[in-house]
């Protein structure tokens, strides 16, 4: 199915949740993502058991503090 | 406004007065106006300097660290002559230098939940250039329980990303990312690393914020994360929204006092600490 992931097209397994998204884009550490699913702001605890439809709107957004902190891409 | 500008400041302050959006008038605010910069480093360096030069009339630094040579790299504020000086004292320095119209308070602390509303009370706008995440939730969770307006900037690598919080009307940092992440999500400091000129870019844009903030001028980044890379040389902007499950500024808060986290933080090994 197509979802737009950071306002790009991009086909992903369909079905899948939140958090199999984070895998299949290949998202090194899930733990410094935040993700925004159609504008709503997900709870951690969401990734697992929300799952995601043709055409939704998906932004991953990073934690970041100084240069100090992991890199999560 | 009962203050005028001297002749001086004509001069100096010409390009801000020819603006339309700024002026005279806006020239006086910008001189009446407080900001408080919390980290001397990598964004506070450029958003200081700028703002010192803007003429914003009373500047607070709040630092508790020392000038490293692996600081120079990018907190061009610093000189190498400066090394193991007070980071506010060597910034400082050369803020009054900059413009002697400026009254830069030193605060050579850490801001900590027992300290942080009070330093924030009484500034017209923060500048959040921290560089941990526990602080930067502190500040967020302070300058919405104290309603105090402030930039939130973060940085890795090549990539940026910034939001301008007004409490209790737009979006905080903790409506988009809910909570630290756990210490051992941010496990390799080796792995980090910034190309100084990234921090120069977004600790400008910071400072740009708070001088649109001061001047009462649309277009805030409220509601809005803007997030850039600067391999790809791409802007864009996030749409953001209040979050009714906000713990500290959503419909059943249940952060109304501060309490300190532990940061996870590296030293120059790269290992953490």
């Amino acid at each position: 199915m197509k979802l737009v992931v950071n306002g790009t097209d991009v086909d992903v397994s369909d079905g899948i949740n939140v958090s199999q998204l984070l895998v299949e884009r290949k998202v090194r550490l899930p733990d410094m993502v935040s993700v925004e699913l159609n504008e709503t702001v997900l709870l951690r605890p969401e990734f697992e058991t929300t799952l995601l439809r043709e055409g939704d709107r998906v932004e991953l957004l990073y934690f970041m503090g100084g240069g100090r902190g992991a890199n999560p891409l | 406004m009962e203050l005028t500008l001297s002749d001086d400041q004509i001069d100096r302050y010409s390009r801000h007065i020819i603006l339309e959006d700024v002026g005279v008038n806006g020239q006086q605010t910008l001189l009446a106006s407080k900001v408080l910069i919390i980290g001397a480093g990598g964004l506070g360096a450029p958003a200081s300097l700028y703002l010192a030069a803007a003429g914003v009339g009373t500047l607070g630094l709040v630092d508790a660290d020392q000038v490293d040579i692996s600081n120079l790299q990018r907190q061009v504020i610093h000189h190498t002559s400066d090394i193991g000086r007070n980071k506010v004292t060597s910034a400082a320095n050369k803020l009054r230098a900059i413009n002697p119209d400026v009254t830069v308070n030193e605060l050579h602390l850490r801001v900590e939940a027992s300290n942080v509303l009070e330093i924030i009370r009484d500034y017209d706008f923060v500048i959040d250039g921290t560089d941990n995440f526990p602080t930067k939730f502190l500040i967020n969770d302070a300058c919405v329980l104290g309603n105090k307006p402030f930039s939130h900037a973060g940085i890795l690598r090549f990539d940026g990303q910034l939001m301008t919080v007004r409490p209790g009307v737009s979006a905080c940092y903790r409506c988009v990312f809910n909570a630290p992440p756990p210490p051992k999500a941010v496990p390799s400091c080796s792995q980090a690393g910034v190309l100084g000129a990234v921090a120069g870019v977004v600790g400008c844009l910071q400072a740009t914020e708070a001088l649109k903030f001061l001047l009462g001028l649309d277009g805030l980044l409220t509601d809005t994360l803007l997030v850039w890379n600067a391999k790809r040389m791409d802007f864009r902007k996030v749409k953001v929204k209040r979050n009714p499950r906000c713990a500290v500024c959503g419909e059943q808060a249940t952060i109304t006092t501060l309490h300190d986290e532990a940061p996870a933080v590296c030293d120059i090994t790269g290992k953490a600490r």
